[in-house]
């Protein structure tokens, strides 16, 4: 408490961080920016370790061996897939049947809010297909499930056809201690969602669907699969799920050990681990691993099956084979065993994975980043924001300079009305709010007026409510004439910066890597604004949200090695708003309302301070 | 002043009203940060089914609200009760502020203050203002809204003691240890709110605190025998309404022995969870102990200044309860406009205003990383709960020493010297 109430020793400390401002941001924000690319040093990583008792000492033998029986199941799949024309269900349900499980069907219909281009969908309408394995040596409390999606054409018929050959060899064994759902869903995600929704009782999207007729006990942990192949080259390991949420950290190293184990090759991020950390190359190859990670960590959607179950709390990751022009090939057979393994020591779990970390970053598959290493990197950041805070505090007269000694001259500030500062707020919220409403609710107009498809209007209309948001300052200024004073912006300023730095907070903490690239790109600018300079007009607009994102594009796919050109990458970036939109509006992704009602009006304020009269 | 106080009470009404109708008032009423046990609307309404069904309520573990509670609840609102505390509030600053400028005259025409304290007097045009603020801050502080559109039963607890305070600050001896009672039945912790009436009634009679003088013994007596009779009557009615004393236990029994661990904001419940059973009982006390242990320091040292001294009880009440809700904060941080002119001397009014606010906002991000996506756990929002109640002690311990330090001022001179001539500063050790 010695600082809190000793005067002398606090006013040294506000002198000093007021007298040192700058130089201590400028510092803390390089510090920040250097600590985070240092996280994928492998120096400064931690080797990953299996923390669940009950998966690590039990040994397990893997004896599936109808990976041949397997790919002949997939071409029979394939060809009653090509006659039916979509998902052959009744096929489905008799082979799932004659392996002697329990089958059932859903049903699910669902009109998204405007077409999606990306997958060419609009009304969907599709058919689960489950069937539930029953423990035999335990009352059916827990489950399992293994899921495979049913695309459309050639892909992911292998994932099928190996679920189904998995489930034979399953039903010939004694040791099941939990149920265990074999899941073939239509529509990718869109068919999870609705079997999740319809597991649990649910219905917070606005799915249409019957109800499940059959259940196994909670579910403990998921496997999504995908296998578009007879052999693969390498596994990928998908753990990103649906708002940045990761599964508990024992799944991935469960996957690894058993890569290891049986001599797969494995990848993250579709980047296989490097041996030379210590050169250039090994370290940039870390540092890109984890970039894509950050990537696409932030922007919030889920990157397989997998995403949708972490938000009822079960354990869940995909594994997608690649076939690249490596010599070094694994056969079904090889998968097979990996999944056996992976599936029989889940079948082991006492309780829910819950031992080891659920917030993480992984350089490699071998390597991660915790929490606690990769926080400081955000705090840097962030404690710019209250510095400056402090600063403005203090040059405001504010009392807590009069208190340093009490009894020093503090004209009360003539607190500029409560007006000033609260117009240009609920003014950008409102803006917000078109933001977030109208871009949806608009599109018929717009598609009758303008020579645009519905997605496009969507996107467009978005874009435009965006870029008129700029105008804004004009009008709010116009709104209260005279009331523009110094004190005025610089009260505002403080409101947005604590306003920033406590959104940027709570970001930071559900979705880490959201919260530090917002942070990066706007905390430099919030900082040091000003009113009325030309120059800062030009950052702010280009360290806007929107050219956050733009620019993540452009990375995002430098970083997966296919770079592209201007053009392409505008394309992209309309795609990605329009898939941003869509998520939120069909899985419940929070990254479109968050941006749309919280950190673009956040920004809104700054750039009501810069036009300030 | 009432046109005013009409339309904040409108715009109160109305921003509730839309609450409550929009589709936020389940998710709200649900969060544990609004609602405890002791005042979950859920609750209540288990409550009076079983009532209906000629069961005794408090049979099982859901009910633990006073049984005259219920038939309140028959009578008024939930909503109406945040219009009578906001108005009682407004009424009793009003009339603490006309006490507190009379008695400035009075020592001013009586020349008792140093000559360079006249900046630190109060100015009757600072001062116009301050019932409405106070009001406003009770009716717009979004803690109260949410409280009341949980319809938590702690909007009526908050009436009552607002009611005393307006009882006891319009000098009604009766009615304020009748209220007093009310409080105390309904939630106990009110009692500590014995000590500043009895002194702000003792002063206000011109009868010095004197353990010899028999007039002190008299009033004293008078005073808590008010309270004791009508705590027994009150106990005794619900006793006869129900027609069993199953209310004790469950009701006093149940905040005194925090058998429900339900985490709040409050300090209580992680403890109490991780804690070897055998020591349970000691550490009760302790916690316990601490609620009530104050009032003794703080009644000896303010003993002037009775109306501070009940910001102080209710400030620590709501810290320290065993059930607290952001609807216990919002009364007494309805009090801190009224202690406005102690701006100038609050150290850390910043830093606990940040605390506050990023606790605030944090509370339901880490409850849905624990209970919801489920990677966070308990530590992760124990540490935000103590961190909020960090905030709470360093404002109430900023505001009491900023008035220790006003008063010190007003009777030794702004400006002060040490012996060797430099300029003094205060420091609150």
């Amino acid at each position: 408490m010695g600082l809190l109430s000793d005067p002398n020793r606090r006013k040294a400390l506000t002198g000093l961080l007021t007298r040192l401002n700058t130089p201590i941001c400028i510092v803390c924000y390089l510090a920040g920016i250097v600590w985070f690319m240092g996280l994928a040093f492998e120096p400064f990583t931690l080797r990953t370790y299996m923390s669940e008792n009950a998966m690590g000492s039990t040994m397990v033998e893997e004896r599936f061996s109808s990976g041949e029986r397997a790919l002949s199941l997939a071409k029979e799949f394939d060809a009653h897939k090509r006659k039916a024309g979509g998902m052959p269900v009744e096929w489905l349900v008799k082979a799932m049947q004659s392996r002697g499980l329990e089958v059932f069907t859903q049903s699910f219909s669902r009109k998204l809010p405007f077409p999606d281009e990306n997958k060419e969908r609009y009304m969907v309408r599709g058919t689960n297909v489950y069937g539930i394995l029953r423990a035999p040596r335990a009352p059916r409390t827990e489950a399992l499930v293994i899921t495979a999606p049913c695309s459309p054409g050639n892909t992911n018929n292998q994932a099928v056809a190996l679920l189904l050959a998995l489930a034979q060899y399953f039903r010939n064994q004694i040791y099941w201690a939990k149920d265990i759902i074999f899941l073939v869903n239509e529509h990718d995600l869109i068919g999870t969602q609705a079997w999740l929704e319809g597991y649990h009782h649910t219905n917070i999207t606005g799915m249409e669907y019957s109800p499940l007729q059959g259940r196994a006990g909670s579910i403990q942990a998921a496997l999504s699969l995908e296998l578009s192949s007879d052999v693969i080259t390498s596994l990928d390991l998908v753990l990103e799920g649906l708002n940045g949420q990761l599964p508990n950290l024992d799944l991935a190293n469960l996957f690894y050990a058993f890569c290891q184990k049986l001599g797969v090759l494995c990848t993250i991020q579709g980047k296989l681990q490097r041996n030379d950390w210590d050169t250039a190359e090994g370290y940039t190859h870390a540092a890109q691993t984890m970039m894509l990670m950050v990537l696409k960590q932030a922007c919030g959607r889920s990157w397989g099956d997998h995403g949708l179950f972490l938000r009822y709390h079960i354990e869940a990751a995909s594994v997608r084979g690649i076939n690249s022009f490596r010599h070094y090939k694994t056969d079904a057979t090889t998968i097979g065993r990996l999944l056996e393994g992976m599936v029989r020591k889940l079948n082991n779990l006492l309780e829910r994975l819950h031992q080891s970390y659920f917030f993480y970053l992984l350089p490699s598959l071998s390597r991660f980043v915790s929490i606690g290493y990769y926080m400081p990197a955000f705090g840097l950041l962030a404690v710019i924001l209250l510095l400056r805070a402090l600063d403005l505090w203090v040059h405001l007269g504010a009392p807590a300079l009069a208190a340093v000694d009490g009894v020093t001259e503090a004209e009360q500030p003539s607190s500029p009305g409560v007006l000033t500062v609260l117009t240009p707020v609920v003014i950008s919220h409102l803006t917000g709010v078109a933001l977030y409403l109208l871009p949806v609710h608009l599109q018929e107009m717009a598609v009758e007026h303008f020579p645009v498809s519905e997605t496009e209007a969507v996107v467009l209309t978005a874009i435009a409510i965006y870029t008129a948001g700029l105008a804004l300052p004009h009008n709010t200024q116009r709104l209260l004439s005279g009331e523009g004073t110094e004190q005025g912006w610089k009260v505002l300023k403080l409101t947005a910066l604590l306003y920033l730095a406590v959104l940027l907070g709570c970001t930071a903490l559900i979705n880490f890597s959201l919260g530090f690239i917002l942070a990066v790109t706007l905390v430099p600018i919030t900082a040091s604004i000003t009113p009325h300079i030309a120059l800062y007009a030009v950052v702010m607009v280009l360290l806007s949200p929107a050219f956050t994102i733009l620019y993540c594009v452009f990375i995002y796919q430098e970083l997966i090695e296919a770079p592209v050109s201007v053009s392409e990458g505008w394309m992209l970036f309309l795609s990605v708003i329009s898939q941003g939109i869509l998520d939120h509006a069909l899985y419940g992704s929070l990254v479109y309302p968050l941006l749309a009602l919280f950190i673009y009006p956040c920004w809104l304020m700054f750039w009501n301070i810069l036009f300030w009269n | 002043m009432a046109a005013p106080l009409t339309l904040l009470l409108i715009v109160a009404v109305t921003i509730r009203a839309v609450l409550f109708r929009s589709s936020w008032a389940e998710l709200i009423s649900e969060r544990v940060e609004v609602v405890s046990p002791l005042n979950a609307w859920k609750r209540v309404v288990e409550g009076l089914a079983l009532l209906d069904l000629g069961v005794s309520p408090y049979s099982g573990d859901v009910f633990h609200e006073v049984s005259l509670s219920l038939i309140h609840f028959l009578f008024k609102s939930i909503l109406g009760s945040d219009g009578i505390t906001a108005v009682a509030l407004y009424l009793s600053i009003q009339t603490y502020n006309k006490n507190v400028f009379r008695k400035q005259k009075y020592a001013l025409e009586s020349d008792r203050y140093p000559a360079d304290c006249l900046e630190l007097l109060r100015s009757p045009k600072e001062m116009f203002y301050i019932p409405l603020k106070v009001a406003m801050f009770y009716l717009l502080n979004p803690f109260t809204i949410l409280s009341c559109v949980a319809k938590s039963t702690c909007g009526l607890n908050n009436a009552i003691i607002a009611l005393f305070i307006l009882c006891t600050l319009k000098g009604s001896a009766l009615l304020s240890g009748i209220l007093l009672a009310l409080a105390t039945y309904q939630s106990i912790y009110p009692l500590t709110l014995f000590a500043p009436a009895l002194l702000f009634f003792l002063q206000r009679l011109y009868i010095p605190v004197n353990l010899r003088r028999s007039s002190f013994w008299f009033f004293t007596l008078q005073y808590a025998f008010i309270y004791v009779g009508s705590l027994v009557v009150i106990t005794g009615l619900s006793f006869f309404l129900l027609g069993s004393w199953d209310f004790i236990p469950s009701v006093y029994g149940f905040i005194f022995s925090v058998p429900d661990l339900t985490p709040n904001i409050g300090l209580f419940w992680y403890f109490f969870a991780e804690m070897f059973e055998h020591f349970r009982l000691f550490f009760i006390c302790v916690f316990q102990i601490n609620v009530f242990f104050y009032t003794i320091p703080l009644s000896i040292k303010l003993k002037e200044h009775p109306v501070f001294l009940i910001f102080m009880q209710i400030a620590i009440i709501s810290i320290f309860k065993s059930y607290p809700t952001v609807g216990d904060v919002a009364l007494y941080m309805a009090f801190l406009p009224a202690w406005s002119h102690l701006y100038r001397f609050l150290r850390n009014i910043f830093l606990v205003s940040c605390v506050l606010l990023a606790c605030s906002a944090l509370f339901p991000v880490l409850w849905h990383l624990w209970i919801y996506a489920g990677s966070a756990n308990s530590n992760f929002y124990y540490a935000i709960t103590l961190l909020f109640n960090f905030g709470q002690i360093l404002l109430v311990s900023d505001y009491f020493y900023a008035y220790l330090r006003r008063e010190h001022h007003l009777t030794h001179g702004l400006y002060l010297k040490k012996k060797d001539g430099t300029e003094a500063t205060l420091v609150l050790k």
